[in-house]
Parts: structure tokens; sequence; C-alpha cells
């Protein structure tokens, strides 16, 4: 494997997604929305203004969890049957370049354009509440900056897998769509369902386990868990063991989420 | 790798071996049973209907796609082996229907393809003005004409100066004008060592400027060799026009009596003679024999549509 040529490809996609705004009109989505619900997160509980991290961040957690994998999905369906769809692929794969090299670059430099502009956007809002924060709350922002990033590599990696396996474009939209809808809307209610028709009798045993099955839940469980404040507000969340609530094996399971779709990629891609 | 290549001195040793390539799809045949082998330094035209293998049997010789069967070496290794690296720092390829990115400057365009081909960027610059396009350095693709991507095309597999070109329909959507300044810089790339595969439609185009080609069919070489091998393969007649005035038709009728003559037809001011290419000379001299009377003759030959055909059909 020659890193030389992951890095043309991964600068290539990074750079057209600086160049044609694409990360800094997704930094200021971030920013004003983080910015708002910092601020007028509380107003249900008929305040506005700052008022804990704790809420703040449990406020972004759920508006993150719709968006991010939105974002990773629309960002990286077309990844390899937009090439495809073209007629550019051939002329890549000519060069002397391996299939995994070009599509890791393809994932890297996406990961990068994505993660710049979540870092960005959700960065600025910590400078400009950092007069407010301790370094616990910093600590805790921190987290839910990293987190943010892996579950927009995790959906980003499924959606680079979905473009190797689409025919074509419109395909491979639709199942990003389709994604979309499975991890964050129907998923849990799925869960929820089972639980409900068999009245808890059914899967108590497996369900935290089960939750480790949706990169959206794993993230929600990173970032609500350890923020006693709120915990109880997230009805799923709350049925987690203690003991599996670890932010590494947790980061863990994240990262498979990344590694086990692009190896799947890999594979179909290989001829 | 580099020195498994037959050198500059080698030309005509054989360089792009294929040997019982075949692509099957199911139950379609794209390629089926082809073996080739295309020498150092010459210009080598691929012709073919559209779904006759051409495209398949190009992406094979890239290494794009692995054959059924058989198999494909360049220099001596393997295209999709070990060495492929190797292989392709050597190739430079043209597919057909270029496509490039249009949010990119020309310049910039050659420098992504030269960092993926380790070629300094440096050789960027003097590469777009060798096709042209020196003016249009600083512009996005977006804005360039289809000609012009087509140069583009052609300058980014220019880059590294690749001992081998495939170059897949390449004067599509060039200009006559266009189309001379490229086949001119073929012909420079040829006296340097460059080796061409090419295909084309445009059969008139390649008939005098290819030094040997192989027809496609079916997934099948039909015929190889050069233009005149292949006239002579598909022993097609010739056709001569005799001008004479109208009072000497019947002196060249009889005159040719004795030959194996196909047909005489008689026109306004002259007569259409066909005849097999072996009755060839013997039709010139009996007409030389008429002391005079004959104004001017020409003979036609068929064209490489006529022998493409001629196989095809």
């Amino acid at each position: 494997m020659e890193i030389a040529q992951i890095a043309t490809i991964a600068s290539k996609e990074f750079w057209d997604r600086i160049r044609n705004r694409w990360v800094l009109a997704v930094a200021l989505v971030f920013t004003a929305f983080a910015l708002v619900i910092a601020y007028f997160g509380a107003a249900q509980q008929g305040s506005v203004g700052f008022r804990s991290i704790d809420i703040t961040i449990a406020s972004l957690v759920s508006l993150v969890i719709y968006l991010i994998p939105l974002i990773a999905l629309v960002l990286g369906f077309d990844a390899i049957v937009g090439e495809r769809e073209r007629g550019s692929l051939d002329l890549l794969l000519s060069m002397p370049i391996t299939r995994l090299e070009l599509l890791l670059g393809k994932y890297l430099g996406l990961a990068a354009a994505l993660a710049f502009s979540t870092i960005a956007g959700f960065g600025l809002v910590a400078i400009v509440l950092s007069a407010r924060l301790d370094l616990n709350a910093l600590y805790h922002y921190f987290g839910f900056m990293l987190s943010s990033v892996l579950l927009g590599c995790a959906f980003l990696s499924l959606a680079v897998m979905l473009s190797v396996f689409a025919a074509d474009r419109t395909r491979a939209s639709g199942l990003a769509i389709a994604t979309w809808f499975f991890f964050v809307l129907v998923f849990d209610l799925l869960l929820l369902g089972a639980l409900v028709v068999t009245g808890g009798q059914w899967g108590g045993e497996i369900f935290p386990y089960l939750l480790l099955a949706n990169p959206a839940d794993v993230f929600r469980i990173l970032n609500i868990f350890s923020l006693d404040d709120v915990r109880t507000l997230y009805g799923l969340t709350t049925v987690f063991p203690p003991a599996l609530a670890n932010p590494w094996l947790l980061g863990l399971v994240m990262l498979a989420w990344i590694v086990v779709p692009l190896g799947i990629a890999s594979w179909r891609f290989r001829t | 790798m580099e020195s498994s290549l037959p050198s500059l001195n080698d030309a005509g040793a054989p360089l792009i071996v294929a040997h019982g390539v075949r692509k099957h799809y199911g139950n379609i045949h794209a390629v089926d049973g082809v073996d080739l082998d295309i020498r150092s330094g010459e210009l080598f035209g691929l012709i073919g209907h559209n779904g006759a293998g051409k495209s398949t049997l190009f992406k094979m010789m890239l290494g794009l796609i692995p054959p059924t069967a058989g198999d494909i070496r360049i220099g001596g290794a393997l295209v999709t082996g070990r060495d492929f690296r190797a292989v392709r720092r050597t190739v430079g390829y043209l597919p057909e229907n270029v496509v490039l990115y249009d949010n990119l400057t020309g310049l910039e365009t050659l420098w992504f393809f030269a960092r993926l081909k380790g070629v300094s960027p440096a050789q960027a610059a003097p590469t777009l003005e060798r096709v042209g396009l020196a003016h249009a350095a600083k512009r996005r693709v977006r804005e360039y004409s289809k000609g012009m991507r087509q140069r583009l095309g052609f300058a980014q597999a220019l880059l590294g100066k690749p001992r081998i070109l495939f170059l897949d329909e390449p004067t599509t959507g060039l200009d006559p004008e266009a189309i001379r300044s490229f086949y001119a810089t073929l012909r420079q790339l040829r006296s340097e060592g460059v080796t061409t595969v090419i295909t084309s439609h445009i059969l008139a185009e390649i008939q005098e400027r290819v030094d040997r080609l192989a027809i496609m069919t079916a997934g099948k070489v039909q015929a190889r060799g050069t233009v005149q091998d292949l006239r002579e393969q598909v022993d097609l007649p010739l056709w001569f026009s005799v001008r004479v005035a109208k009072e000497d038709f019947e002196a060249v009728r009889s005159a040719l009596s004795h030959l194996q003559v196909d047909a005489i037809e008689a026109h306004d001011d002259h007569v259409k003679v066909r005849c097999r290419r072996e009755a060839k000379m013997a039709v010139i001299e009996a007409l030389a024999r008429l002391d005079g009377r004959v104004r001017d003759l020409t003979v036609r030959e068929p064209s490489l549509e006529d022998v493409f055909f001629g196989f095809s059909d």
C-alpha cells in the first residue's frame, strides 16, 4: 500500500469540499444550531440564556444525532458510484493505484472534510462559551465533539459502502436515505416495540448489546451516560448497564462501525 | 521491471502480448479467445463495430478488469500482477469520451494526475503546451469545449513520458485541424519509440496512419496485419478508371478480353474495369500497349472500410 497515492486522492476530495464551500456551509450550520441551542435550549423550561453545559450537550446530541448521519450519508453516497456513472473511474483505476488505495483516499478525504467542519463549527461555539465553562465542562464538550466526529465517520463509512454496492447514483441516494431512516428513526422504535409487545419479557439481557448495533445509539450513550442531570430524560439509554458504558469500549464499538463497512466496501470493490 | 521492457533499440520486439484472452459475463462472451502481439514502437489500430469487444480488450490490457481466461503481459510482466505499478507507470491511457473534473483548471487536472503517476508537477505546463492548451491552463475544465477536454485527456495520457499509449477513440470531438496535429504528435512520439494502440470508428482516418491493425468482431480477432496484408487476405476486387475517348472504348475492351476481368463498364469519358488483385499488373501492361490512347489511369484499392466490411459481413 502506498500512502502517497492515498494522500493524493484524499487531498483532492478534501480541497474539493473546501473550494465549493461545503465545509464552510456545514460548519456554519453547526455553529448556528449550537449557539441557538446553548442560549435557547432551555426555553421549554421557561428561561432563556446559557444555563448548564449538561443541558446544552444533551440538546446538541438530539440535534446532531439527526443531522450528522444525514450530512455524512449525503457527503459519501456517490463517492464511488458517482465516479463510475460520470465515467471517470476507469481513468483513475488506470493510474498506478490499487482499488483499496482509491477507496481509502476517498474515505479519508471526505472524513477530513466532515471532521474539519464539525470541529470548526462546534469549536467556535466552545470558544464563545469558554468564559462560562469550567475544565470539566470543557472536557465533556470536547468529548461531545470527538464523538460527533466518530459518528460522522461511521455514517460516512456506511455511505461509501453503499456507493460501492449501488448500481447507479439514484439507487445510492435512495439507499442512503433508507439507511438514515433505519438507524435514526426506525431502529429504536423497533426495539421499543419489541420490548412493549413482549411486556418486557423479551430480550432484557441482550437489549444493551442491540443498542451497540446502531452507531447513533452508541453516540447517544457515549454522550448522555456521563451526564447525570439528563440521563433519565433519554428513555432507552437508561436500560444500558453502567458496566458497559465505558467510553473506551464504546469508542472501540464506534471504530468497528467505521472499519467494518469500509472493509465490506473494499471486499466488494476489489474487482 | 523498467529494465525488462524492450529498450528503444528493440523496436519490433513483442511488447504487449495477449494470449488466449477471454472475458465472459454470464452467457455474453465480450472477448472470446484473443491472441495478439503488439510490437515495440509500432502504431497499432484496433477496429470493430460497437460491442465487438475492443473496449473490453483495452480495459484488460490496462489491467482494469481481469480476464476470465488467458493472460496479458506488457514487457513480460502480467498487467494485473505484482508489478502492476511499474507497468502502469509506463502506460498512458485516454478513455473513450474522457471525463475529467469540471471544478479543476487544466493545470490542476494535470497536477493531480502527475501526482498519481509519480511524475513531477513541473511536467504539467509543457505537456499542456504540447497539446495546444497553454492558453487555457488556468481556466476551469467546466468552460472547456469537447475538443479541449479531449486534448486535456490526451495531455494526461502523455504525462510521465509513457512508453505505451492506449488511446480509445482519441479524435472524437476534434476538428480536422486538431486531428491533423494530433496525428502529427503521434508520429513524433512514434519516432521517439513510443508504442501506441488506438481504436477509431473513422477508418479512413487511421488507414494511412497505423503500422498494423486488428479487426475485431464478436469478441474475436478476425484478421490482423498491415492494411495491405488485410486487403490481400480479404481478396476484394480493384477498380481501374481508364480515361479514353468514346471511340476507343472497344479497343480497351478487346485489349482486356483475354484477361481475367470481372466487369467492364462504359461511362461518358472513361471505362471502369473491375478485376482481381492478381490480374492487376496484367491489366496495366495491356493498357500500356494501347499506344497513348489511354489519357489517364487511376487504380482504386479497396479502402480499409471495404476491407473491414469484407471481414465483418
